[in-house]
C-alpha cells in the first residue's frame, strides 16, 4: 500500500468516526468540536485529490467562519438536547428515507451506470499542465462563468441585506456612541475647573 | 528503492522542522525579553536584569518557574477540552511556520497556497480561545473568549483584503513567489511596501488586533478581565498560551516581512550587501517590525471596546475593499499585472 492510500483510508476513518460523533455525543458543544474534526479530515481528502485551493477554502470558509458561530449559538443558547432526542423516534422515518435517498445517489454516482453519459465529459476536465489549482480555477470562474458567479455574488449580497433588514431593530433608551460628536468635545466644554476653598468642599 | 525514498524525506523533513523548532522557540525567548526590555525602557525602568549578564536568561527562568508549578484544573471545568486548549493553540501557532520561507527555498513545505495556509491556520486559533474560555466553566473567561472570538473574526476580513492586494501585484499564492516578485534593481525601493502603503499601515493595525496586542488587548485587560480567557490556567498550559501568543505575533511579523518588505531580499542591491545571506535579512526585518509594535504597545493607551469594532468595519473594511478595486483596475488598465505576462 502507498503513503497516499494510507492516508486515505486514516482521513476517512476519523472523518466518519467523527461524523457519528457529531450525532450521538451528549455535549452540543463537543458535537460541533467533532463537526470542526469532520471539516479537518474533508481538507485532507481535498489534499489527496491535489485540490489544495479547495481545502484551503474549505477550512477559511468553514472552520474559521461558520462552525465558530455554530460555535457561538451552541455556547450561548442553553440547548437542552436530552429533551430534543425525545422526538427523535418520531422523525425516524423521514431521516432513514433521505439517508437511503443520499446513498442510492452516492452509489449512482460512484457506479458505471450513468443517467447522462455527455454530462461526464464536462464535469472532469483536469487543470492544464503548468497551472496551478487556484490559476486554472480563476481561469474558468472569472471567464466562462463569470455571469453565473456574480449572480451568486448578488444572491449572498441580497440574503446578507435581507438578514439584516430582518434583524435590525432601533431600540429607543439605548445609549449610542456617536463618534463625531465624541471626537468634537473640547476640553473647554468637558472639563469645568473650580477652586476649591479650604475647608469648605465645591 | 521507492521505500526508502520516501522514509529518507520524511527524515530530513523530520530534522528540518525540529532545528526550526528550536530555533523559533529561543527567538520567541529573546523576542519576549526585548519586549519587556523596551517597554521599560519607555518607561526609564531597567527591565528584567537579574538573571543572567543583562537578565538575558529571564525567559528561561520563566519557562522553568511554569513548568515546575502545579497545573490547577477547576472543580467545573470540562477537563479534556480544559487541557486541549492551550495544546491546539500551540499547535496552530507553530504549525504556521510549515510554510515561512526564511531564506530563499528555506522553507519546510513549499506549496502552491501559502498565504491561504497562513490565513487558515491562524483563522483557526480562535478555537483555542474559545475552547479555553468555555471549558473554564467560568464567566469571565467565557466572556472574554467571546470578545476575542469576535474581535479575530472582524479583523481576518481586513487582513483578507489586504493580502488580495498583493496576491493582485504578485500574481501567486506562493509566499517564494511573493517574495521574488519584489525583486527589482531599486532595492527596498521596490518592495510592496512604497505602492501599497496604505495597506502596510492597515495590515500592520489589524496584525495588532489580530494578535491581541496592545492597544487592542481587551481580551486580556487586566483592570476588568483579569487575564482574559486564561484566568483559570496555571503552570504549563498558561505557558502554552503565552507561548503560542507570542509566536502569533512573531507569525505576523514574518507575513509583513513577506508581503511588503521583500523577504530575504537585500534593501541595498548592489555587491557587498547582496553576499549577505537571506536569512540575516529576513531575521533583520521581523526584529525591525517587532521593534514597531512593542514600541505600539509601551506608546498607545487601549482602545474601548466600540472603537475597536468601527476602527475594524467601518474604517479598514471600506478603505482595504476599496483598494482592492482601485489596484486591481490599476494593474488592468496598465498592464503591470505580473499574471498579465503569461
Amino acid at each position: 500500500m502507498n503513503v497516499e492510500g494510507l492516508f486515505f483510508y486514516l482521513f476517512s476513518a476519523i472523518m466518519i468516526g467523527s461524523a457519528f460523533m457529531v450525532i450521538s455525543s451528549r455535549n452540543p458543544v463537543h458535537s460541533v468540536l467533532f463537526l470542526i474534526l469532520a471539516f479537518f479530515n474533508a481538507a485532507g481528502l481535498f489534499l489527496l485529490l491535489g485540490a489544495e485551493f479547495l481545502a484551503m477554502l474549505l477550512l477559511i470558509v468553514y472552520v474559521g467562519a461558520v462552525a465558530v458561530l455554530f460555535l457561538f449559538v451552541v455556547m450561548m443558547l442553553d440547548v437542552d438536547f436530552t429533551e430534543m432526542k425525545q422526538g427523535v423516534l418520531k422523525y425516524l422515518p423521514l431521516a432513514a428515507t433521505i439517508g437511503v435517498i443520499v446513498l442510492f445517489e452516492l452509489i449512482l454516482v460512484d457506479s458505471v451506470w450513468t443517467i447522462a453519459p455527455s454530462s461526464i465529459a464536462s464535469v472532469t476536465t483536469p487543470a492544464p499542465p503548468g497551472m496551478t489549482n487556484t490559476m486554472a480555477l480563476g481561469r474558468v470562474l472569472y471567464t466562462q462563468y463569470v455571469y453565473l458567479f456574480l449572480a451568486a455574488g448578488f444572491i449572498l449580497l441580497t440574503a446578507m441585506i435581507g438578514a439584516i433588514v430582518l434583524t435590525l431593530q432601533h431600540k429607543v433608551g439605548v445609549k449610542r456612541q456617536d463618534v463625531s460628536a465624541q471626537n468634537a468635545r473640547t476640553p473647554a466644554e468637558a472639563v469645568e475647573i473650580r477652586k476649591v476653598p479650604s475647608r469648605q468642599g465645591v | 528503492m521507492a521505500e526508502t525514498g520516501w522514509f529518507l524525506a520524511l527524515l530530513i523533513t523530520l530534522l528540518k522542522s525540529v532545528v526550526l523548532l528550536v530555533v523559533l522557540l529561543i527567538f520567541i525567548a529573546y523576542v519576549l525579553y526585548a519586549d519587556r526590555k523596551i517597554w521599560a525602557a519607555v518607561q526609564l525602568r531597567r527591565g528584567p536584569n537579574v538573571v543572567g549578564p543583562w537578565g538575558l536568561f529571564q525567559s528561561f527562568a520563566d519557562m522553568l518557574k511554569f513548568v515546575f508549578k502545579e497545573p490547577v484544573i477547576p472543580d467545573g471545568a470540562n477537563k479534556g477540552l480544559f487541557l486541549l486548549a492551550p495544546f491546539v493553540m500551540g499547535l496552530l501557532s507553530l504549525a504556521a511556520w510549515a510554510v515561512i520561507p526564511v531564506a530563499d527555498g528555506w522553507a519546510i513545505a513549499d506549496i502552491n497556497v501559502g498565504v491561504l495556509y497562513i490565513l487558515a491556520v491562524s483563522s483557526l486559533s480562535v478555537y483555542g480561545i474559545i475552547m479555553g474560555g468555555w471549558a473554564s466553566n467560568s464567566k469571565y473567561p467565557f466572556l472574554s473568549a467571546l470578545r476575542s472570538a469576535a474581535q479575530m473574526i472582524s479583523y481576518e476580513v481586513s487582513i483578507g483584503f489586504v493580502i488580495i492586494t498583493v496576491l493582485l501585484c504578485a500574481g501567486s499564492l506562493n509566499l517564494g513567489d511573493i517574495v521574488n516578485a519584489q525583486d527589482s534593481k531599486f532595492g527596498l525601493l521596490g518592495w510592496y511596501w512604497l505602492p501599497l502603503f496604505p495597506m502596510f499601515v492597515i495590515f500592520f493595525i489589524s496584525a495588532l488586533a489580530e494578535t491581541n496586542r496592545p492597544p487592542f488587548d481587551l481580551v486580556e485587560a487586566e483592570s476588568e478581565l483579569v487575564a482574559g480567557f486564561m484566568v483559570e490556567y496555571s503552570s504549563t498550559p498558561y505557558m502554552l498560551f503565552m507561548l503560542s501568543e507570542y509566536v502569533a505575533i512573531i507569525t505576523m511579523c514574518a507575513m509583513m516581512t513577506i508581503l511588503f518588505l521583500g523577504g530575504w531580499l537585500s534593501p541595498i542591491p548592489f555587491f557587498p550587501f547582496t553576499e549577505v545571506p537571506g536569512v540575516i535579512w529576513f531575521l533583520l526585518k521581523v526584529c525591525a517590525i517587532f521593534f514597531l509594535i512593542s514600541m505600539v504597545k509601551a506608546f498607545v493607551p487601549r482602545y474601548r471596546y466600540d472603537q475597536l469594532m468601527r476602527l475594524g468595519w467601518k474604517v479598514f473594511l471600506p478603505i482595504s475593499l476599496v483598494m482592492v478595486v482601485l489596484v486591481a483596475g490599476v494593474l488592468e488598465f496598465t498592464g503591470w499585472g505580473a499574471g498579465m505576462a503569461q
